[in-house]
């Protein structure tokens, strides 16, 4: 089966158990049960090509200019690592199957379990280093969902959150790794990169990509000192705990190391920092692991530690070393995944994984107490059990490295580590099986049925077959190694055997084992001991780490966002400010190469109004009605300006958007007092006036230090003018440059301006139908209200002017591409025309005669333009690639026909709806209970007999 | 130069004059007030004097386009004037 399918397989099945939910809990775990049989089954045809020692390649570009490109590369270590992640994943969901309580949403669970499996199998399979790090992120969020799969659980979204901020930061550095990785071969594809060692250690980067990817790898394999994760993760159901925190997510970072063992390791840098990190979280989970009472807890700290001795394998840099790791992956993997799964049976069946709580459960659940006393004793590294034979490699293994120039501190501590374990295994044992019945359980223990105790069950038969005949596993184990060591290394010779003879490594884990009896023996008095001892708290340390972060975040937030706008234009302004001047006082500055010309009297006149009013907008700001009129001024004479130099396009544009603006406000000052209040102290308004005037005069000096000078290179207006008609059909280049050359600005503002609208009618629609509307309802005009509400004069002129302004709009839109126009001020135009009728005939005639909602136009508009873009793709030319055509029909004169007429029919439905909308919503909240909603387009009509309603009926007194 | 020609460049000046002293006038009536009424009506007198000045510019450059514009501005002036006016009157200028 191809690679594609097996990765994609989870992701597209992960779909099914949510669609499964409601046709029950047999046929939801069996759905995810076929998918991922599906999946496993597809790697297991890739097997005899992988014994053959071939590397399976799958390869789509994807972003090629970029280097990310969809390559995956099944060699014997991806797919050992699929295997295990498949073939697992097939016992956990069979186990999850029996261990989810009836209240437990299921497809939601296996839902993600499939998102997680797809993405573990893609880190396994990626021969991209960039597709790698994005299978990598999803792993960390698929392990946040699940882990905090039990919402209601405090523990639970603590721990996700906390595994998602550790694993999340530590691959944030290893993308910063990778991505130096890659510019050092030149390449992102994993192939590629593993072949040159030697360029990448004899880079100077080599150090700094080194500690970045580590980071990754310790923080996702709970590595000292980012081990305090795990154990907080265990608040996760038991399959997730066994099937993420045991066999395969903490393993990733394994598999990193493992897969970029050929390039990275064998140098003092990678030895020092991955053996001493691995030898000090192997010593340190296991002692924690001794005394934790929390079963889940103690095998928690048992994988930290293991995996420890793993990444300490690693670390020797050696071929025997790497094999050992391989092997151990596979056993612990095993006896590890069993352990979870029998201690959330005996959760399951007595209702508390407190070891103080429990003991004496030998003879109430057998079948579990032999699981569990089998995988423990491997995991003790007691002989005939796989655990011992991975384990005597290791300790073997040890006493050929020597950290720091002494000889004796490895295999001393890792000695002493592997006592460790074999104490809490011990205690595992003994403190939860033996020992007397007890009669207080919080609930009646007994072994459950074969759906929880058979997945382990098949774990532990592995657990002793491999034990007993290590030759079965050995030419697998080999193969992976070789496929490791990437032939930078020979593969071992030595044969897996029980027996070496009398070797030291023997001798250490005959030490370790007594060792960990002896402990036993004293447990309690050391467990007051340990308890007495004052340690630091992980996650207290970790909470108090993030709340510090956040305080400081929210200080230098508050600090610059803090809800006023002075303060946000301040900041900006002074900031463009110094940095204007910076660039003015460093860079060079070359001498006026033009003249200023004279002005004539006319542009002095519109020159002094624009001051005038601009003055007077200044002084008059706190009267909010005169300051709008005196916009009016400023939007006027900016129009005749444009006119003036010669823009006529812009000059429309810039009178239309002047009288919607108008509207708009004062629909909005309706709802507000006539003067803006004074509400800050003198000593700010001051410093605001300085910034303002400051903004002011570095506006003016750059605007003319530019009109004294020619542009220092071709500006790209002139590409614009010598393209518009060749290449967009049009000869106004305004329009061609808003529907042609920068369409794709078009497409995304019109969307924005939709948005824009919509977000208004939400905001008025929530103030509506929340408690404000009563207040809105009953609200008084605070001021007395003249005249007629739609006069006659009004709507009679209205609606006379009405089809014209809609000719005059179409008209303008039609021109738009060759001459000033466009769907943009054909929209304003048009919206104009609208908004007339309304202010005419009132809100509630109008609304009632319209046909479409605004809505729909805004949508309406985007979807045309977005079509039109579309439509390019058919003839194989990019996104809104425009074409031209001239076509006569009979009648008419010859025209063209251009497909951005079409995209910019577009940009006019979405404008007209999105200023229709705004203005509506607006309206809508200044309607009042007491006003009547007229039926009627006019008050007076003269060709109506019944009275006008406004008027009062006469009161007749005393009837 | 022709007669015409220098008959139509007094014209224009003169219309330019005309309506910049128009402008600024009514700009000072604007800003006098003393009503919001005659500064309403300040601002609908200068949009008629800017349409003036549109023609008289597309007069004097002689560009057929900012006819258009005039009559865009003539077409639509008025409604910012009607919404003010109804602004002042009725508060609501939708009901």
């Amino acid at each position: 089966m191809s690679l594609f399918f097996i990765v994609a397989l989870p992701f597209l099945g992960a779909l099914l158990p949510g669609l499964m939910n409601g046709a029950g809990r047999a046929a939801c775990a069996g759905v995810t049960f076929t998918v991922s049989l599906a999946a496993f089954l597809g790697l297991m045809t890739n097997l005899p090509s992988v014994l053959a020692g071939e590397v399976v390649m799958a390869r789509v570009d994807w972003m090629p200019v970029l280097g990310l490109n969809f390559t995956l590369m099944l060699d014997g270590l991806g797919f050992f690592f699929a295997m295990l992640i498949l073939g697992i994943g097939l016992l956990i969901i069979a186990y999850a199957r029996h261990y989810l309580a009836r209240g437990d949403n299921m497809g939601e669970f296996f839902t993600y379990l499939l998102l997680f499996q797809g993405a573990m199998v893609g880190i396994v399979l990626s021969d991209n280093i960039l597709l790698l790090l994005v299978f990598w992120e999803l792993t960390s969020l698929s392990s946040f969902l699940l882990i905090g799969y039990w919402k209601h659980l405090p523990e639970g979204r603590q721990g996700a959150r906390m595994a998602l901020t550790v694993t999340g930061m530590g691959g944030l550095a290893m993308i910063g790794g990778m991505l130096i990785l890659g510019q050092i071969v030149g390449s992102y594809d994993l192939s590629v990169i593993l072949q040159n060692r030697e360029l990448i250690q004899a880079d100077p980067m080599y150090v700094p990509a080194l500690i970045l990817i580590l980071l990754g790898c310790f923080t996702k394999s709970a590595q000292f000192p980012f081990h305090f994760w795990l154990p907080h993760a265990m608040a996760a159901p038991t399959p997730v705990s066994a099937y993420l925190h045991s066999a395969t997510m903490v393993k990733a970072g394994i598999f990193l190391m493992a897969r970029m063992w050929p390039v990275l390791s064998g140098t003092p840098e990678w030895f020092v920092i991955v053996t001493s990190a691995g030898l000090i979280t192997m010593v340190l989970g296991a002692l924690i692991a001794i005394f934790k009472h929390d079963l889940k807890a103690l095998l928690a700290f048992s994988t930290v530690s293991h995996l420890g001795l793993i990444t300490m394998l690693l670390g020797t840099g050696t071929a025997f070393g790497a094999m050992a790791a391989v092997f151990h992956i596979l056993n612990h993997a095993t006896f590890k995944a069993a352990l979870f799964m029998s201690a959330g049976i005996v959760d399951h069946e007595t209702h508390t994984r407190d070891i103080r709580r429990l003991g004496g459960l030998r003879t109430l659940m057998p079948i579990t107490f032999g699981i569990v006393t089998i995988a423990a004793l491997s995991m003790a590294g007691i002989p005939f059990l796989n655990g011992f034979l991975s384990k005597e490699m290791m300790l073997e293994e040890t006493t050929h490295t020597t950290l720091f120039g002494i000889w004796w501190l490895v295999p001393a501590l890792a000695t002493f580590g592997s006592l460790l374990s074999a104490a809490y295994c011990f205690r595992l044992i003994g403190h939860t099986f033996l020992g007397p019945v007890r009669d207080n359980y919080p609930s009646k223990p007994h072994d459950p049925g074969f759906g929880l105790w058979g997945p382990p069950a098949f774990l532990v038969v592995l657990v002793v077959v491999i034990g007993v005949a290590p030759f079965l596993a050995e030419p697998f184990v080999k193969l992976v190694t070789a496929s490791l060591l990437g032939g930078e290394a020979e593969v071992p010779k030595a044969y897996f055997k029980i027996w070496h003879g009398l070797v030291p490594a023997l001798f250490m884990s005959v030490a370790a084992v007594v060792g960990g009896l002896l402990l036993m023996g004293v447990f309690k008095p050391l467990l007051r001991v340990w308890e007495s001892t004052p340690r630091p708290e992980a996650k207290v340390i970790f909470e108090g780490l993030i709340e510090a972060a956040a305080a400081l975040a929210r200080r230098f937030i508050h600090t610059l966002h803090n809800g006023a706008f002075t303060r946000y234009a301040m900041i900006g302004s002074v900031a463009i400010i110094a940095l204007g001047l910076h660039a003015w006082s460093t860079g060079t500055v070359g001498a006026p190469t033009r003249d200023p010309q004279s002005a004539s009297v006319v542009a002095i006149a519109g020159w002094a109004m624009l001051v005038a009013a601009t003055g007077g907008l200044v002084v008059m700001h706190r009267n909010r009605l005169l300051s709008l009129i005196l916009i009016g001024i400023v939007g006027l004479m900016v129009s005749i300006g444009f006119v003036f130099l010669s823009a006529p396009d812009l000059a429309m544009t810039q009178f239309t958007v002047e009288v919607v603006t108008i509207i708009l406000l004062l629909l909005a000052l309706n709802f507000l007092p006539n003067r803006t209040p004074i509400e800050s102290t003198v000593l700010r308004r001051v410093r605001d006036a300085g910034v303002a005037v400051a903004g002011g005069l570095a506006t003016f000096a750059l605007a003319y230090h530019y009109l004294l000078r020619d542009a220092v290179s071709t500006p790209i207006s002139e590409f614009h003018l010598a393209n518009s008609y060749k290449g967009g059909g049009g000869t106004n280049v305004v329009n061609v440059i808003l529907v042609d050359f920068r369409g794709f600005d078009t497409y995304g503002e019109i969307i924005v301006l939709g948005i824009a609208a919509l977000l208004i009618y939400a905001l008025t629609e929530t103030l509506l139908s929340g408690p404000v509307r009563a207040r809105l309802l009953n609200r008084l005009p605070d001021q007395p209200r003249a005249g007629d509400m739609h006069p006659m004069m009004m709507v009679v002129l209205t609606r006379v002017i009405m089809p014209v302004v809609l000719m005059v709009g179409f008209y303008i839109f039609l021109r738009g591409h060759n001459e000033p126009g466009g769907g943009f001020i054909a929209g304003l135009i048009v919206s104009i025309a609208v908004v007339m009728q309304y202010m005419a005939s009132g809100f509630a005639w109008t609304s009632s005669r319209l046909r479409y909602p605004y809505h729909g136009v805004i949508g309406a508009g985007v979807l045309i333009a977005g079509f039109t873009g579309i439509g390019s793709w058919f003839v194989g030319k990019p996104f809104l690639t425009s074409d031209f055509t001239y076509v006569r029909i009979p009648p008419f004169e010859k025209f063209e026909l251009a497909t951005a007429a079409l995209f910019d029919l577009g940009v006019f439905l979405a404008v007209v709806g999105a200023v229709m909308l705004s203005l509506e919503s607006f309206s809508r909240l200044a309607h009042r209970a007491q006003d009547k909603d007229s039926e009627h387009p006019m008050d007076i009509d003269p060709s109506r007999d019944d009275p006008p309603e406004d008027q009062p009926k006469p009161v007749t007194e005393g009837v | 130069m022709t007669a015409a020609t220098g008959v139509m460049e007094i014209a224009l000046i003169i219309a330019f004059l005309a309506l910049a002293l128009g402008q600024i006038m009514s700009m000072i009536r604007l800003v006098l007030g003393p009503t919001v009424g005659d500064r309403i009506l300040a601002l609908d007198t200068m949009v008629i004097n800017g349409l003036g000045l549109v023609v008289v510019l597309g007069i004097h450059q002689g560009i057929q386009i900012y006819f258009e514009v005039s009559l865009l501005i003539a077409m639509l002036g008025f409604v910012s004037t009607v919404a003010l006016a109804r602004f002042v009157l009725r508060g609501d200028i939708i009901e």
